[in-house]
């Protein structure tokens, strides 16, 4: 995948099929360090089923017969220096957890995390964001906005694309003129 | 910088809108469906829901819902659209761009006529 987001988008659309009802996503991005996790309340899996979870061959999707989400992730993490790590207990829930060396050139870009994160709002299911760049931090709770929102859906049009636009720009601001 | 308390604003807004509407405009919702499995995703499925939301919100467009689903089971033609407009047959378009994206609304949402050009070809 050409973004970090853009795994982010699908290792969280795992939990969403694992019918999760809150998924937190945490990006630190400190002392040349970025760690990505990802974590949910959905139905987890087995010792068994999660020990060979990164193979290709092990998925439970029934229109192709590989799954390519945790190996595509893994793979991006250990071919630049990082690590991938994945914890799961059937009926409790799932974290995935990933680093990258930010100065790493193998390193794929961390990309449009606002874009991201407003593909995956829905009406039943929350999540959390928190984005933090050195000492400066930021939280986006779906469960917050819901509650502003007073029953206008979160996944209206109009709500998506003002969402788009706090997002972008309170991410910019955290960053401070870096580039992730 | 935007804040949830701008939401207040918003909100107001389209809960005057939701109240206004009637029931014969639900019915008449047409929904946009973004397939986002791992190939769609890889293939460039966000900036496509992103841009027909967009394109939505934007013009003001209030009958028409943007959704996800997961596998479409064409991976070779991800990025894929389907559209439901109610009591015609779907539509599903194929290699979706945000330009293509941007053309659906236009011409298939707003005008109503299908864009040829992007259905399956010979190539399914
Ligand atoms: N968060 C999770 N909770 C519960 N089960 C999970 C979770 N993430 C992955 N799994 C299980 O692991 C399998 C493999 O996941 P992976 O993302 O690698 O492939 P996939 O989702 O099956 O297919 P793809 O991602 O390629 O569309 C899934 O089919 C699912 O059974
Ligand atoms: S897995 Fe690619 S379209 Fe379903
Ligand atoms: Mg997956």
């Amino acid at each position: 995948m050409r973004e970090l987001a853009l795994h982010v988008l699908d290792i969280a659309t795992n939990s969403v099929k694992a019918n999760a009802s809150l998924v937190t996503v945490e990006i630190t991005a400190k002392d040349n360090l970025l760690t990505i996790s990802i974590k949910d309340n959905g139905k987890g899996m087995s010792e068994e089923f999660v020990a060979k979870v990164t193979d290709p061959f092990t998925t439970t999707r029934t229109t192709r017969k590989v799954g390519m989400g945790l190996p595509l992730l893994k793979q991006a993490a250990e071919t630049s220096g990082g690590t991938f790590d994945i914890k799961s207990k059937l009926g409790v829930g799932t974290e995935v957890t990933v680093t990258f060396r930010l100065d790493d050139i193998d390193r794929v870009p961390l990309g449009d995390i606002a874009e991201t994160a407003t593909t995956l709002l829905y009406p039943d299911m929350d999540f959390v964001w928190i984005y933090t760049v050195e000492d400066r931090s930021y939280t986006f709770d779906t469960r917050e906005i819901k509650e502003a929102l007073d029953g206008v859906p979160i996944d209206s049009p109009e709500i998506i694309a003002f969402l788009n636009s706090m997002l972008k720009e309170n991410i910019e601001s955290i960053n401070g003129g870096l580039v992730l | 910088m935007k804040s949830i308390a701008d939401i207040k604003a918003i909100r107001e807004k389209m809960q005057a809108q939701i109240i206004s509407r009637d029931n014969e405009s639900e019915a008449n919702e047409i929904r946009v469906v973004v397939g986002m499995a791992t190939c769609g995703i890889a293939a460039g499925a966000r900036p496509v829901f992103n841009e027909l939301v967009d394109q939505v919100a934007n013009r003001g467009i209030k009958h028409v819902k943007v959704t996800r689903t997961g596998c479409i089971g064409m991976c070779k033609l991800e990025p894929i659209v389907e559209v439901f407009v109610p009591g015609q047959e779907k539509v599903t378009y194929v290699h979706v761009d945000a330009d293509k994206a941007k053309k659906i609304i236009d011409q298939h949402i707003l005008g109503g006529k299908v864009c040829t050009e992007y259905l399956v070809g010979d190539e399914a």
